[in-house]
């Protein structure tokens, strides 16, 4: 069938269309070039006076894997709240803080997102990542395989094993957790939560392993690199939520010799230790350290008010910050020599000065970072806030006298000790478009996503142009999928799966040899069972496995 | 005859998978690394393929017709047992959407004790190999840890090695409640296990008093349940000192009213300790027969675990309302619909009601259920995934033969496109 999407406004920045008038064709779920061979329109959307986008990816979202579910069932008045009916063609669930699968991948895509990628896949929790993302519809989706805290990576740097032994072992955990890049949690700290010590710092050792943060950053970013994976090394850095970390996190910037590296959520990292509550905004720093050094990119972690809870692989700080949690109750977990997780929930009130200024400083970042391809919206999905609440993100990075006024109602305190009123920027359409679809693609390495041109899977979203951009964004006319139209004036139309997205480094085979010997020593399960085959993602049918080019390779 | 090894056991929960089964033709023999638990399960003999109407022989089209006609024009459906695989979960769930069905799963009244202290309070946890190469001192709490899993203390405690363990066969293990049932718990060199017994009926109360010596409260009494105070706070003491202590409990072993006091007296337990500075967790038993499972797809499907009513088109959650035996004596059901494909033994509550029973082969019954449509066991009749009783790590459970049965997912498909 040939779908035409005749004169919409299109925003396509990977192809460098900036707001032009212009016409898509879909053929077989991609995008084709208009037919000359004089083939008929089968389906034809006027979409003239409307605003075109890819789908748009979520590059950070805690979407697949334990801590989610724990945070599910620990909150059951949160459900409670937000009752999600079955239809005809869709399943019921419960939605807010920790959605079920189902109701999220609907209202991902009711807001025009097609893929998210789950940043904290545990290798030894790695199935269940897969399984609960396995039951998330239309969406595309992905996982950062989280490493640093294995005693497995800490004893070979401990014995001075070489870069390529790690290498080894990166591409064989990439293969057997079927990730798309790597992530690292607090280096080193979860593993140091285990022989009790309370804080790590960049340069602080492990007490039993011969080893700090900076060289397992250093470390595992090298093996990034030299594995060819397109993804950066994912960066959660030390100290998350401590005053003062914005040194540590220009220290991290500084000590990763110019190799890539992707920092998350640096909201949660940028913050100083000036004022009468010794609690400060880093964002200025932050944001000229990225602006500096082009290896670095950052995804914000933008918190929003409200209840939420937070989910984190970090157990470390979350033991730390489990005070705070509202309501009172948390979970901590200490995970197969692997890694763990940390469940808090937490209720960000903009009249609580530290929350108000959180808030403020991932509004000066986001503004601050010049260049939209090194910046990404997030708002580290359920940690800052719940994804549904990105058109109103949206809103405050488009609308400069929406800000304000938002602004203007947050503690008193906190409005002062901010430069946010004094920044005039607003973000257009285009910038909107990279940071959500065409930066996100080519960050995380998708192929064929994130643009419009053609021969791109047709991941396509439609809006009406709306002064509001929080009701623009909230609603879109339509979203095809693969070619599909899934979704029509904001509601879900028809239910399809989207594809994981993984790389498969190469690496010598004899790790397994070592691989084997750890496993059967020490850990619970044999190795040829913690592998996860390919049929254990395709095998009820709905699922696909997709495999990117690494760097380099064609 | 082939020889399958590295098999991995969906029945005991402590994802033993080190089994070597040997299989001729639909006949299995354990040959390697069995227990009292896994062995009969997996050599259980096929005696029945053919599904049945109330006794009487019939296809499995026929048998899917009759179940979707039970349950059509229902009012208040109730699915029992949940014991399955994950893809045996989530056609169960969607099964449930669809017909307004109340799912209970077969060990929820247990793993409730666990859920309430959990949703109050929260918790803080470990894995088997954390437990393996780190836990120098265990505190096992009103409940034979032996009888619950036979291969516990041979794989998890009496472990050759550990990662920072100079002597696995140091540790420490101390029993609270109730005393261990044979010898597993005596460590390879001869050291036996304290055993501190009490009465499950005093369990509350000792919880309630090392609770309070954790704390530094002072107290005046001198015993508590026949143990002596002095005794409880050197069990204080050791876990305070421990590098990783960790306490554990079968929740289904506390089988007394408001037992989810002594487990959120556990788990505070294990906060303080963490909270005064020494390293602590809780471990939580439990995993039989797909229960874990069975909360995990329910949880991440519907936002609850399972015991949720889809009656209002979206699902709620009620630890207690929709408790389905308590359904069934309230004639709160109208049709029972009970899934079971581990243990044949697991058989669904006696009822008046139609009753279809998606069974393991072999099951038997004193009252023909109107639908019987046996099928394969996950693990050996058809791949599949398990969860292990720590709540992590998800095992990928093997096919070992054919045997042409159905897996629980394909018979549930098929009866909800019949609906």
């Amino acid at each position: 069938m040939l779908i035409k999407l005749t004169g919409g406004t299109v925003y396509d920045p990977a192809s460098g269309i900036d707001g032009l008038q212009q016409d898509i064709f879909i053929q077989d779920g991609r995008i084709v070039e208009a037919p000359t061979d004089g083939k008929p329109v089968d389906k034809e959307y006027d979409l003239r006076g409307k605003v075109v986008m890819s789908g748009a990816i979520d590059m950070h979202t805690h979407i697949g894997g334990g801590k989610g579910n724990i945070a599910r069932t620990l909150l059951p008045e949160d459900h409670r709240m937000d009752p999600v009916p079955r239809t005809p063609i869709t399943r019921s669930g419960n939605g807010h803080a920790m959605p079920s699968t189902y109701v999220a991948g609907y209202r991902y895509a009711e807001m025009g997102y097609t893929a998210g990628f789950e940043p904290a896949v545990l290798p030894q929790n790695a199935r269940q990542a897969h399984m609960e993302m396995g039951d998330i519809p239309i969406l595309d989706k992905g996982g950062y395989v989280m490493l640093g805290s294995d005693d497995f990576l800490l004893r070979m740097l401990t014995a001075k094993k070489d870069q390529k032994a790690i290498n080894d072992y990166v591409a064989w955990t990439l293969n057997a957790a079927k990730g798309i890049g790597i992530k690292v949690v607090n280096a080193g700290g979860i593993n140091a939560f285990k022989f009790n010590q309370r804080k790590l710092d960049l340069d602080e050792k492990n007490s039993h392993y011969d080893v700090t943060p900076r060289q397992i950053l250093q470390t595992l970013a090298r093996a990034v690199k030299e594995l060819g994976i397109t993804h950066p090394l994912h960066v959660h850095g030390c100290n998350l939520g401590v005053p003062g970390n914005v040194d540590t996190t220009l220290n991290t910037i500084q000590g990763i010799d110019g190799l890539p590296m992707h920092l998350t959520h640096i909201q949660f990292h940028s913050y100083g230790t000036e004022g009468d509550f010794k609690f400060s905004s880093g964002a200025a720093q932050i944001a000229e350290a990225i602006n500096r050094n082009k290896n670095i990119t950052a995804d914000v972690g933008q918190i929003l008010f409200g209840q939420t809870v937070t989910a984190s692989g970090d157990n470390m700080r979350q033991h730390a910050n489990h005070k705070f949690a509202s309501p009172n109750k948390w979970v901590c977990m200490d995970i197969e020599c692997d890694a763990g997780c940390g469940v808090v929930p937490f209720k960000y009130r903009d009249q609580n000065f530290v929350n108000a200024l959180q808030w403020a400083i991932g509004l000066e970042i986001f503004l601050l970072v010049d260049d939209p391809w090194r910046i990404f919206l997030t708002t580290d999905h359920p940690n800052g806030a719940p994804f549904t609440s990105y058109p109103h993100l949206i809103r405050l990075l488009m609308d400069r006298s929406f800000r304000n006024d938002m602004l203007a109602t947050i503690h008193p305190e906190a409005q002062k000790m901010t430069t946010l009123a004094s920044i005039d920027r607003e973000y257009t359409f285009n910038e909107i478009a990279i940071m959500t679809r065409a930066g996100a693609a080519r960050i995380i390495g998708l192929k064929d996503r994130g643009a419009l041109s053609a021969g791109n899977w047709a991941d396509i979203t439609v809006y009406t142009e709306n002064a509001d951009r929080q009701a623009m964004f909230t609603k879109p006319d339509y979203v095809f999928k693969d070619g599909e139209l899934v979704v029509q004036n904001g509601q879900v139309v028809k239910v399809t799966w989207g594809t994981t997205h993984i790389v498969k480094p190469d690496y010598d085979l004899s790790i397994e040899k070592d691989l084997q010997a750890y496993f059967d020593r020490y850990l619970t399960m044999k190795l040829g069972n913690f592998k996860i085959s390919d049929d254990e993602i395709t095998e009820d049918g709905r699922g696909s496995l997709t495999a990117h080019p690494l760097r380099g390779v064609a | 005859m082939t020889e399958i090894t590295e098999v991995p056991s969906p029945f005991c929960g402590i994802g033993t998978d080190d089994l070597a089964i040997h299989i001729d033709g639909v006949s299995l023999k354990v040959t390697a690394n069995g227990c009292a638990i896994n062995s009969p399960a997996f050599e259980q003999p096929i005696t029945d393929t053919a599904p049945q109407i109330n006794g009487q022989t019939v296809s499995l089209a026929a048998a899917v017709d009759k179940a979707a006609e039970l349950l059509r024009n229902t009012r208040q459906p109730l699915i029992g047992g949940c014991a399955t695989d994950v893809n045996g979960m989530r056609a169960l769930l969607s099964l449930a959407d669809k017909s307004g069905a109340v799912v209970d799963n077969v060990n929820f009244t247990a793993a409730r004790r666990n859920l309430l202290a959990l949703q109050d309070s929260g918790w803080m946890n470990t894995t088997l190999a954390e437990l393996k190469n780190r836990c120098d001192v265990l505190l096992v709490v009103g409940t034979d840890l032996e009888g619950f899993a036979p291969r516990f203390f041979e794989r998890y405690l009496w472990n050759q090695e550990a990662m920072f363990l100079t002597d696995t066969t140091a540790r420490e293990i101390i029993y609270l409640g109730k005393a261990p049932s044979g010898n597993a718990s005596t460590s390879p060199s001869g050291k036996k296990a304290t055993v501190f017994p009490c009465a499950d009926a005093d369990l509350p109360d000792v919880i309630a008093v090392l609770s309070a010596l954790v704390r530094k409260h002072p107290l005046h009494a001198q015993s508590v349940g026949g143990i002596a105070i002095s005794d409880l706070q050197a069990i204080a003491d050791k876990l305070k000192a421990a590098q990783y202590g960790v306490i554990c409990w079968g929740a289904a072993a506390l089988a007394y009213d408001h037992a989810e006091l002594t487990v959120q007296g556990i788990c505070s337990i294990v906060k303080d300790i963490n909270l005064q500075g020494s390293r602590c967790s809780g471990f939580p038993l439990g995993g039989r027969e797909g229960d874990q499972t069975a909360n995990q797809v329910c949880g991440w499907t519907t936002g609850y675990p399972a015991r949720v009513n889809f009656a209002r088109g979206y699902p709620e959650y009620d630890p207690f309302l929709f408790d389905g035996q308590a359904m069934l004596n309230n004639d709160e059901a109208d049709v029972l619909v009970w899934v079971q494909a581990f243990n044949i033994n697991g058989k669904p509550p006696q009822t008046d009601l139609p009753t279809i029973v998606i069974g393991r082969s072999g099951m038997t019954f004193d009252k023909e259920p109107a639908v019987f449509i046996p099928v394969g066991t996950p693990g050996i009749d058809h791949p599949g995934h398990a969860y292990r009783l720590d709540n992590v790590v998800a095992i990928r459970l093997k096919k070992l033969r054919d045997s042409g049965l159905p897996s629980t997912a394909d018979v549930l498909h098929a009866i909800e496109q019949a609906l």
